[in-house]
């Protein structure tokens, strides 16, 4: 248990680098280290499958998504670095002060956690599940895929002259 | 139930809780647009952790990994389309700063 909890203090601080940071670079790096302490506790929590897919896409393509993106748009000169330092930093200060006071009332919160689940699968294997019972979950997949692919295209699509 | 499973939950719900703070924060302080994509992602890094957190408790921790399998596969595709949609407002505004976009106004 102490390992969880010091990874999800971890996965917090983490988190809490990726909102503060001025830098937009930085903010992306801090979600990938973010995504990568995820896919730890993922593992932990017996999701190997999950843990991967986390892994390589969430931590390895959307932040390359995210650096190309912030490569194509404007760049901070010095000056406006320093303006937008002065403004982060009278708003986002709040942010440690909200989660601590969070922290302060969830620690007097005792919640009665009698949830009533359904009876647990007989399946216990997350491939079994996908491709033989939950197939209609991957047709889903592919048409949000296709859907994507076409939006990108219609997104770039140069006018004809 | 297992209670010492149902013991884990409490903290870890704690800092789902933290994270969707954190997360609609970043979406609500910032004017930058590729800054609320990363709140956006933030939050839902916490309701992935959530599904898998009570599937793991209830039991049924293979069904929410093909749950969180097919979230990562939205995510995605969310953050391309979004990516995209973001470049092309660069190329037609020279800025991404929700305050100064105000074509569509009025």
């Amino acid at each position: 248990m102490a390992i969880n909890i010091i990874l999800l203090i971890a996965l917090l601080l983490a988190s809490l680098w990726t909102v503060m940071t001025i830098r937009l670079i930085r903010s992306v790096v801090g979600l990938a280290i973010t995504s990568a302490i995820l896919s730890i506790i993922m593992f932990k929590l017996d999701a190997p499958l999950a843990a991967v897919f986390e892994l390589s896409v969430c931590a390895g393509l959307i932040s390359v998504i995210f650096v190309t993106t912030i490569s194509f748009t404007q760049r901070l000169t010095q000056e406006r670095l320093k303006l937008r330092r002065k403004e982060r930093m009278g708003k986002f200060w709040y942010l440690p002060l909200i989660i601590c006071t969070a922290a302060i009332l969830l620690s007097f919160w005792r919640p009665s956690l009698n949830f009533q689940f359904p009876a647990p699968l007989k399946e216990t294997d997350a491939r079994n599940i996908l491709w033989n019972m939950r197939h209609l979950d991957l047709l889903g997949q592919v048409i949000v895929l296709l859907a994507g692919a076409f939006g990108v295209v219609i997104l770039f699509k140069e006018e004809k002259r | 139930m297992n209670p010492e499973l149902m013991r884990m939950f409490w903290p870890f719900a704690v800092f789902v809780i933290f994270l969707f703070i954190m997360g609609t924060y970043c979406i609500m302080a910032t004017f930058n647009l590729i800054r609320a994509l990363i709140g956006v992602e933030i939050l839902v890094k916490a309701a992935t952790l959530l599904i898998l957190l009570v599937g793991h408790v209830s039991g049924n921790g293979a069904l929410a990994q093909t749950f969180v399998i097919t979230l990562i596969v939205i995510e995605v595709v969310l953050m391309v389309v979004a990516g995209g949609v973001v470049l092309c407002l660069f190329r037609h505004n020279r800025t991404i700063d929700t305050r100064k976009l105000n074509n569509l106004k009025g």
